[in-house]
């Protein structure tokens, strides 16, 4: 398998070395592995930090900027952080009002986050977490490590992040993350595997006339395979899946996100899908996305993220925002 | 059993991880994410490292250092779950220059118990502690039979490497691979694979 990389060992590491050269908006610590805004904290200012597996760029170094994260800390390739990098991150934040760790549910990231959240209480900072779990696809949490979290990541960090910007409280950015989070839902589908460069080969196999429904992003195996059929058809499993878990209505927030080695124009082939469907059902997209946010290296397939919008969520939505991955209004 | 003994078994486990490694990151494709051979060997790699600078002065000290360590180098839910069991193994032996195999088994029982807690597990979930118990239950049933170490060792192993195999039909309900519900059945769950292993290299410190 071919890479553009240097190393199998030092990708995340070179890599960083890139996002710090190519963006002067950004610092970024490639020792301790954080990205963090180059303006540093701003006093009374509620700090907001994500962080996960190397492998989903933009997500998280690239929503890094004014309006969105303060900090993001990239672990391996598919691994979450370690609590240090977290740690590291939080001090780094910190204005004085505390700060949101903003976790994706997998086991690993929600332990990590917890050992660090713990520490830093010990030390006076204060911490709250939110945890995101859109991800449709995992039906029965009982019987799970419970819902991924996903596409819907993008839209808590931005909205939170606008609401942070303008000064509220701790509590006020947790709740506003909280209500997105509970507001969306995703499913994704895979038309190939991906490879991470540790194990150089694909992490599933699929036949050219097969797809992967729900998957991740990791490029872990989904619930279900089914044969590949037109976008209309493959969209509307997403979406039944989607509308069957929350029903859509009113206006929305829709990403059509692709999972790394999609082709744009395919991604815009599906979004017609995605907003037939919406009409259909009596909702609207009244703010999109279309392109590679919340990618799994270089998967080919697409995840569909939707958020029931209120007047208060779509404000902070449209606010200002400049991050190597989004940047409108400034 | 003294720190010596402890070092050696660090040192078994590190060999023996990366020699596994690929094994345990293709375990890991079927149902996961394809990186814990990887992972768990960066975190040994590291632990060697760390103990070529310092030298503890008492096994408990030393399964201390190695526990911080896995938490801080690894990531995943690997590094926090080994990293506590053995930081809980290490805390429960205390500042003792010698462990008995009872004493031991005692520390092993403690520290499957922080495992437990921390990644809410029990038996049957398709997780290390499908491994991890019976491993104890063994090694505690040996030593309160005055077993020596190399047969409590051996029979920690066996129990552990079972447990292991029977992991593969198993439908996951806890870590990644619960997300493949039915089809995580009939894959052995590299977290148990990586257990048999460990547990593995203390029979073969034991028996030297």
């Amino acid at each position: 398998m071919k890479k553009l990389i240097n190393d199998a060992g030092t990708v995340v590491s070179d890599a960083l070395a890139g996002v710090a050269a190519a963006h002067p908006g950004l610092r970024v610590d490639v020792e301790n592995r954080v990205v963090y805004r180059a303006s540093g904290p701003r006093r009374g200012k509620v700090g907001l930090v994500s962080g996960g597996g190397s492998g989903h760029e933009p997500l998280h170094g690239g929503f890094v900027g004014h309006g969105m994260l303060d900090a993001a800390c990239p672990g391996e390739i598919f691994t979450s952080p370690v609590p240090d990098q977290v740690i590291e991150a939080t001090k780094g934040v910190d204005g004085g009002v505390g700060v949101l760790h903003i976790v994706k549910n997998y086991t690993g990231d929600v332990l990590n986050f917890e050992m660090a959240a713990e520490l830093c209480a010990e030390e006076g900072v204060e911490v709250a977490s939110v945890l995101v779990n859109d991800d449709v696809a995992v039906r029965d949490s009982l019987y799970t490590a419970g819902r991924r979290g996903t596409g819907a990541t993008l839209f808590v960090e931005k909205i939170a992040g606008a609401l942070a910007e303008e000064g509220a409280p701790l509590a006020e950015v947790a709740a506003v993350a909280a209500d997105v989070n509970a507001r969306s839902r995703s499913f994704g589908v895979a038309l190939s595997p991906c490879t991470t460069p540790a194990a150089g080969k694909p992490t599933f196999q699929l036949a050219d006339d097969e797809i992967e429904l729900g998957i991740g992003i990791h490029g872990e195996p989904g619930r279900t395979r089914a044969a590949a059929g037109p976008a209309r058809e493959i969209v509307r499993v997403a979406m039944d899946a989607i509308n069957e878990d929350l029903p859509l209505s009113g206006e929305t927030l829709v990403m059509l996100n692709g999972m790394g080695a999609t082709p744009l124009i395919e991604l815009y082939v599906a979004f017609a899908e995605v907003d037939a469907y919406l009409r259909e059902h009596g909702a609207r997209a009244a703010r999109t996305l279309v392109g590679n946010y919340v990618t799994s290296l270089d998967m080919q397939g697409f995840s569909v993220t939707v958020c029931h919008l209120t007047d208060e969520l779509t404000r902070l939505w449209d606010a200002p925002v400049e991050t190597p991955g989004l940047r409108w209004g400034r | 059993m003294d720190t010596s003994f402890f070092l050696a078994w660090v040192d078994e486990i590190t060999r023996v991880v990366a020699a596994e490694r690929d094994r345990l990151t293709e375990l890991d494709a079927a149902i996961g994410d394809a990186d814990h051979g990887a992972n768990l060997d960066r975190g040994f790699t590291a632990v060697r490292a760390a103990l070529a600078e310092t030298t503890p002065a008492s096994p408990g000290a030393l399964l201390v250092l190695v526990g911080g360590t896995l938490i801080r180098k690894v990531g995943g839910a690997s590094g926090p779950l080994y990293g506590t069991a053995f930081r809980q193994l290490g805390k429960t032996l205390g500042d003792a220059g010698e462990v008995s195999p009872a004493e031991f088994a005692a520390a092993l029982e403690a520290a499957v118990d922080a495992v437990r807690r921390l990644g809410s597990a029990a038996e049957g979930d398709k997780t290390m502690v499908d491994a991890l118990a019976p491993a104890v239950r063994a090694l505690g049933a040996a030593a309160a039979e005055g077993a020596k170490a190399a047969e409590a060792f051996d029979a920690a192993a066996r129990a552990a490497e079972e447990g292991a195999a029977a992991t593969v039909p198993l439908q996951a309900r806890k870590g990644r691979a619960s997300y493949l519900g039915p089809r995580s059945v009939g894959h052995e769950d590299p977290g148990a694979a990586s257990t048999a292993l460990i547990l593995g290299a203390l029979r073969t410190v034991g028996a030297r």
